[in-house]
């Protein structure tokens, strides 16, 4: 079964309910390695997104992503703004038009959503941050994807691998961003980053079962 | 009309205080300050940063500055959400100097590519030492009797007024010394009313660059 637009307006609702009920865990998170804000953002980012979500929902998965990506640029406010409004604003254009995803066309704006991410933020991975659990979901996404699988178990594995990604983050020192004028002091902790992107895919892939 | 400058700050007093001190050195160069999310809190709004990009391009382009990593992030975002995203360079350059350093170069006509190396070559710092161009050193000693000295509103005339000539001009007090083309380098030299400078000129254009420097102290700056 492919992904319509609505699949994806109803993983992106599910991934606003997510950052909600996870907004003040990912708010002390950032409050001992960065600026405590990531939580805050991110939940005023998905809340707009519901919203916009309500008022006009595009009619093509590409097109309700890049309503995403313009509405968590304009709302968001720190860094993961242009972060993950980047890596929606790629993944609408990996999958250009289409009016359903296979697993393949999943995989590939994963895929485009981390080169959006590495490209703007220009994080390797090992320097804690989103990139340790995107890289690590795309793999997977990509090699079931190649398998023949299609939507839902691209989006499983995707958010398996993302989760053992961001706990991964916990003992390395932070290279990029607020976290990283903390040095050796960023150890210790996961990072507020590559955990909310890990509940984010989570969040998607829930919604598909 | 020449290049314009965006300062995008997390602090919306931050970018308008930069843009306030960069746009004394360049009167007529567009400074737009973008700083702080609506409402006045700290962050960086890309709304705001769009429009101030589109409101400082007269037709010339745009160099914008930032301070910290989303800053950089959501400027290069905004240029590259742009119809045409060559029409604006993010400067990797420390905000204050590169900042002041741009609005120089801009007042001085020059090119958006020009603009944005001046912001990026105010980061480099004094090590890189520029080969003395071949011709005549004059040296010339000049007392300043304008009120503020070579602060900034008269470093920056001065180094703009050496724009464009083939000459390696430099400004001694005591033991001190600053290249005349850097406004920071002029302001660091902390010259008052009344303190003596030397001028050391070589180069093609010395002899220009000397009269042009000797009219400016002669006129007191214009004050």
């Amino acid at each position: 079964m492919g992904c319509t637009a609505q699949d994806v307006i109803a993983a992106l609702r599910a991934g606003a309910a997510v950052v909600a009920d996870h907004r003040d865990e990912l708010v002390e998170l950032d409050r001992v390695i960065g600026d405590a804000d990531h939580g805050e953002n991110m939940d005023r980012g998905f809340r707009a997104v519901a919203s916009k979500l309500d008022t006009a929902a595009p009619e093509t998965p590409g097109a309700v992503l890049k309503q995403v990506a313009t509405t968590l640029i304009s709302t968001v406010g720190g860094a993961s703004g242009p972060l993950y409004g980047t890596a929606f604003l790629r993944a609408a254009s990996a999958v250009g038009d289409a009016t359903e995803l296979d697993g393949m066309a999943v995989a590939a704006a994963l895929q485009s959503g981390l080169e959006g991410v590495v490209a703007r933020g220009r994080a390797e991975p090992g320097d804690k941050t989103m990139v340790d659990a995107l890289v690590p979901a795309v793999d997977a996404a990509t090699a079931a994807a190649a398998e023949g699988a299609g939507p839902d178990r691209v989006l499983a594995v995707a958010a398996a691998a993302a989760r053992t990604g961001a706990e991964s983050t916990e003992p390395l020192v932070a290279r990029k961003g607020r976290a990283s004028y903390l040095g050796e002091r960023s150890a210790g902790h996961v990072d507020p980053g590559a955990r909310s992107t890990a509940l984010l895919l989570s969040a998607f892939a829930e919604s598909r079962s | 009309m020449g290049v314009g400058l965006v300062v995008v700050s997390h602090s919306e007093r931050l970018a308008a205080g930069v843009a306030e001190l960069a746009a004394q050195m360049a009167p007529d160069v567009v400074v737009l300050p973008a700083g702080g999310l609506a409402g006045g809190a700290l962050g960086t709004d890309f709304d705001k940063v769009s429009a101030a990009l589109s409101d400082a391009d007269s037709g010339s382009g745009v160099v914008l500055l930032y301070d910290l990593g989303s800053a950089q992030m959501t400027a290069e975002l905004a240029v590259e959400t742009l119809g045409d995203p060559t029409r604006a360079i993010v400067a990797d350059a420390p905000l204050v100097e590169g900042a002041v350093a741009a609005a120089v170069e801009a007042q001085g006509g020059k090119d958006l590519d020009a603009v944005a190396r001046a912001a990026v070559a105010a980061g480099v710092g004094s090590d890189i030492e520029q080969a003395a161009p071949a011709g005549e050193t004059i040296t010339e000693e000049l007392e300043l009797r304008n009120e503020v000295g070579l602060h900034a509103r008269p470093a920056a005339l001065l180094a703009r007024s050496l724009a464009g000539l083939q000459a390696d001009v430099r400004v001694r007090l005591g033991d001190a010394e600053a290249d005349a083309a850097s406004v920071l380098g002029l302001m660091g030299l902390g010259a008052r009313k009344g303190d003596r400078v030397t001028l050391v000129a070589s180069g093609a254009d010395a002899g220009e660059a000397v009269r042009r420097v000797l009219e400016l102290v002669e006129g007191n700056f214009g004050e």
